[in-house]
């Protein structure tokens, strides 16, 4: 089932929701904030949230993106879910190796690829 | 040739004034890969100043000044806080600090740009990164 929200598309794959980010750049507070509300929502409703989050849009972050990211994750690892990131740039995958916050993160080059790793 | 803007604490200004700063460096034809961290630093020094140095308080400013040629561009963002020991930040690459969601800006800033200097009160930062 797919459903739109104006910075995201959602969809729901053998119970792991997809969620693609559409915006290209996830820069400011305002776009960080609201992002950020929407996915925590979808966490807190999930039993056992298994998400990927595919940023193949994405083309500029800021370091603000990135603690909204560790947040999110947190709470998906308080429930006992699973995260994913999936479609990572070059260029922004170097900002996730910079901040070693590759090491936290499972990344994946693709969304297949994520759906395959989870269970 | 510098090129001086004033902005209000204000990050949708910021960004309109970030907007211009990168059509002068797309003018001069910067590699991706400059552009990124130009783009990158960019942000963080203007989000820094916004949000830790002005505190967005509406009766203070931020100034952006550069000068950006064909092959390297400066940057000099100044608030008007109370300014910051930069080399007091705590590193966010260090295990105890890597699940921390705020922290990593400054230490972007420097893994992204040519030089970095910030002025003795704290305030301000100047940036070069060489088109390459």
């Amino acid at each position: 089932m797919q459903q739109d929200h104006p910075r995201m598309n959602i969809s729901s794959e053998g119970g792991v929701t997809v969620v693609e980010l559409t915006d290209r750049k996830i820069l400011d507070e305002v776009n960080i904030s609201r992002i950020s509300e929407r996915l925590q929502g979808l966490v807190a409703k999930a039993e056992s949230p298994k998400f990927v989050l595919d940023f193949s849009n994405v083309v500029h972050m800021s370091s603000s993106a990135l603690g909204m990211l560790i947040t999110l994750h947190k709470r998906v690892r308080e429930k006992k879910g699973q995260l994913r990131l999936s479609g990572i740039q070059a260029a922004i995958y170097e900002v996730f190796v910079i901040t070693r916050l590759n090491e936290i993160f499972d990344i994946s080059e693709s969304v297949e690829d994520a759906l395959k790793t989870l269970n | 040739m510098e090129t001086m803007a004033v902005i209000p604490s204000d990050l949708a200004a910021a960004h309109e004034a970030e907007e211009a700063l990168l059509a002068q460096v797309a003018r001069c034809g910067y590699s991706d890969a400059a552009t990124f961290a130009i783009k990158l630093a960019l942000e963080e020094g203007m989000n820094n100043a916004i949000k830790h140095g002005n505190k967005f308080d509406a009766n203070k400013t931020v100034q952006l000044a550069y000068d950006i040629s064909e092959t390297r561009a400066v940057i000099t963002i100044t608030d008007q806080g109370g300014g910051f020991n930069p080399s007091a930040l705590p590193d966010p690459t260090v295990d105890e600090n890597l699940e921390k969601p705020t922290g990593r800006g400054v230490m972007l800033i420097h893994a992204y740009m040519d030089e970095v200097a910030y002025n003795a009160a704290g305030n301000q930062v100047r940036m070069v990164k060489r088109n390459t």
